[in-house]
């Protein structure tokens, strides 16, 4: 149990990450991600989502018969949608005012019907919500990536805008770095060259993890395999 | 093979069990609207009146000015088909600013809201750009947060600069324009001088007409010819 455990973590944050390798949920992912608050505000909701709706799914999966059971996964995910909407509304309205409508926007999020579907509708609840949060956790972890990318590239800061999510305390949080920046990261086509990055790296650390484990047993193979 | 009878118990179960979760969804958002709501409204409320509190001048006024408006439309001058709302800040009843919502039409990827707060005599109080999707890094700097720029049209009025130099620099006018975003500098510019056009015709109307009002807007005098000079 625990060592399925581990692997759905593993899973969810890095082999499978819903941002890097499904590359599902684009649309938030690449509207949201101009800045590093953005992204965290977008990603806490999509995680909340994830879990309750991949709790909620796998509780259900019994009585739900399959030819409904689509229909049923779409009012559940849409309620929940509403439901962090409206609170983030009330408990964050300056965040909920700048991500405006991508907060809705997670009932489209692909990541989620598809968790449901392929995973929660088939496991028991806790392995699912584990599932809901490994994904929730490593797709705002690229959300996060991205943003900060992106704002430290275009705009020359980091964490501008702390104060709509953690108080006006949170001012001193931001740091500048140089006036203004290259402008073309903050755009939409460097959401997209950001994101092409962000997976290039990813495949490179795998790959350099591979070519690793497979020189170790058989290193003169490997060797011989690769042309100079 | 499933019989008809088997077949309907089946349909049933399944629509059944459709029904029985679209009640609980409909239960779990009811639950989080009502212990939401009252939140909700007061964080509208308390941003509107940051909002209006910033285009006009700090404690001049007595009144609810969140609740002391009108709707007027005026397409030509307000630049939006829909209504615009006008609030009114009172001393003592006595009139000491308006705050009208205008959208400048002309923003270089979509409209622009504006807020702009006007005293009696026609000099503006305040501007803030309320909403926009100008280009991050260029155009955004019509926001407060970015640069002091809306701020230069604090205490100016038709007179000031005289009426065919409320235009940026680039079209032989007063106010700075950025590099890069002169399209958007220019269209906040005539909104505002357009605004104040549409004031200075409807001003005694627009403080009289009783609060809640709709449907206010004569076409002001010179508004048509004064619309040509918009397009470079």
């Amino acid at each position: 149990m625990s060592g399925r455990a581990l692997e759905v973590l593993k899973t969810g944050l890095w082999n499978n990450n819903a941002g890097l390798v499904q590359l599902l949920g684009l649309c938030p992912l690449l509207a949201v991600s101009t800045s590093l608050v953005n992204g965290l505000g977008l990603g806490i909701a999509t995680t909340l989502v994830l879990v309750a709706s991949n709790l909620t799914v796998s509780v259900i999966r019994d009585f739900v018969r399959p030819e409904i059971r689509i229909p049923v996964f779409v009012l559940v995910i849409a309620s929940f949608v509403t439901a962090v909407e409206l609170a983030m509304n009330a408990w964050f309205h300056d965040l909920f005012r700048v991500l405006g409508i991508f907060i809705p926007l997670i009932v489209t999020n692909c990541a989620i019907i598809g968790r449901a579907e392929a995973f929660a509708s088939r496991e028991p609840p806790g392995l699912a919500a584990l599932d809901g949060l490994a994904m929730g956790v490593g797709f705002t972890a690229v959300l996060v990536t991205l943003g900060a990318a992106r704002e430290l590239v275009g705009q020359g800061t980091l964490f501008a805008g702390a104060h709509m999510m953690f108080g006006e305390g949170a001012r001193a949080l931001e740091l500048k770095f140089m006036d203004g920046g290259f402008l073309l990261a903050v755009l939409p086509p460097g959401a997209f060259l950001g994101l092409a990055l962000l997976v290039a790296a990813k495949n490179l650390v795998d790959a350099g993890r591979e070519r690793r484990q497979a020189a170790q047993p058989a290193r003169a193979a490997d060797a011989a395999a690769e042309p100079a | 093979m499933a019989t008809r009878a088997e077949l309907v118990v089946s349909m049933a179960r399944a629509a059944g069990i459709l029904a029985g979760f679209a009640v609980f969804g409909a239960l779990l958002v009811a639950v989080t609207w009502e212990s939401t709501a009252e939140r909700i409204a007061a964080n509208e409320r308390e941003h509107l009146l940051r909002s209006l509190a910033d285009v006009l001048p700090a404690g001049a006024y007595d009144n609810a000015v969140h609740e002391d408006y009108i709707t007027v439309s005026h397409r030509q001058l307000l630049g939006t088909d829909s209504p615009v709302t006008v609030f009114r800040a009172r001393q003592r009843n006595r009139p000491v600013a308006l705050v009208l919502t205008p959208t400048a039409p002309g923003g270089y990827s979509g409209p622009i809201r504006l807020m702009v707060g006007i005293l009696p005599d026609g000099r503006i109080s305040g501007v803030r750009v309320v909403a926009h999707r100008e280009t991050p890094g260029l155009g955004d700097r019509i926001e407060i947060e970015r640069d002091d720029w809306i701020l230069g049209f604090n205490g100016r009025g038709l007179g000031d600069p005289p009426r065919d130099e409320w235009a940026v620099r680039r079209d032989g006018g007063e106010f700075d324009q950025f590099t890069g975003a002169t399209i958007t500098a220019r269209a906040v510019v005539s909104a505002v001088r357009d605004t104040l056009i549409y004031f200075e015709a409807n001003r005694d109307a627009l403080f009289a007409a009783p609060a809640g009002a709709v449907g206010l807007g004569a076409p002001a005098p010179g508004a048509n010819d004064k619309r040509g000079n918009d397009k470079p």
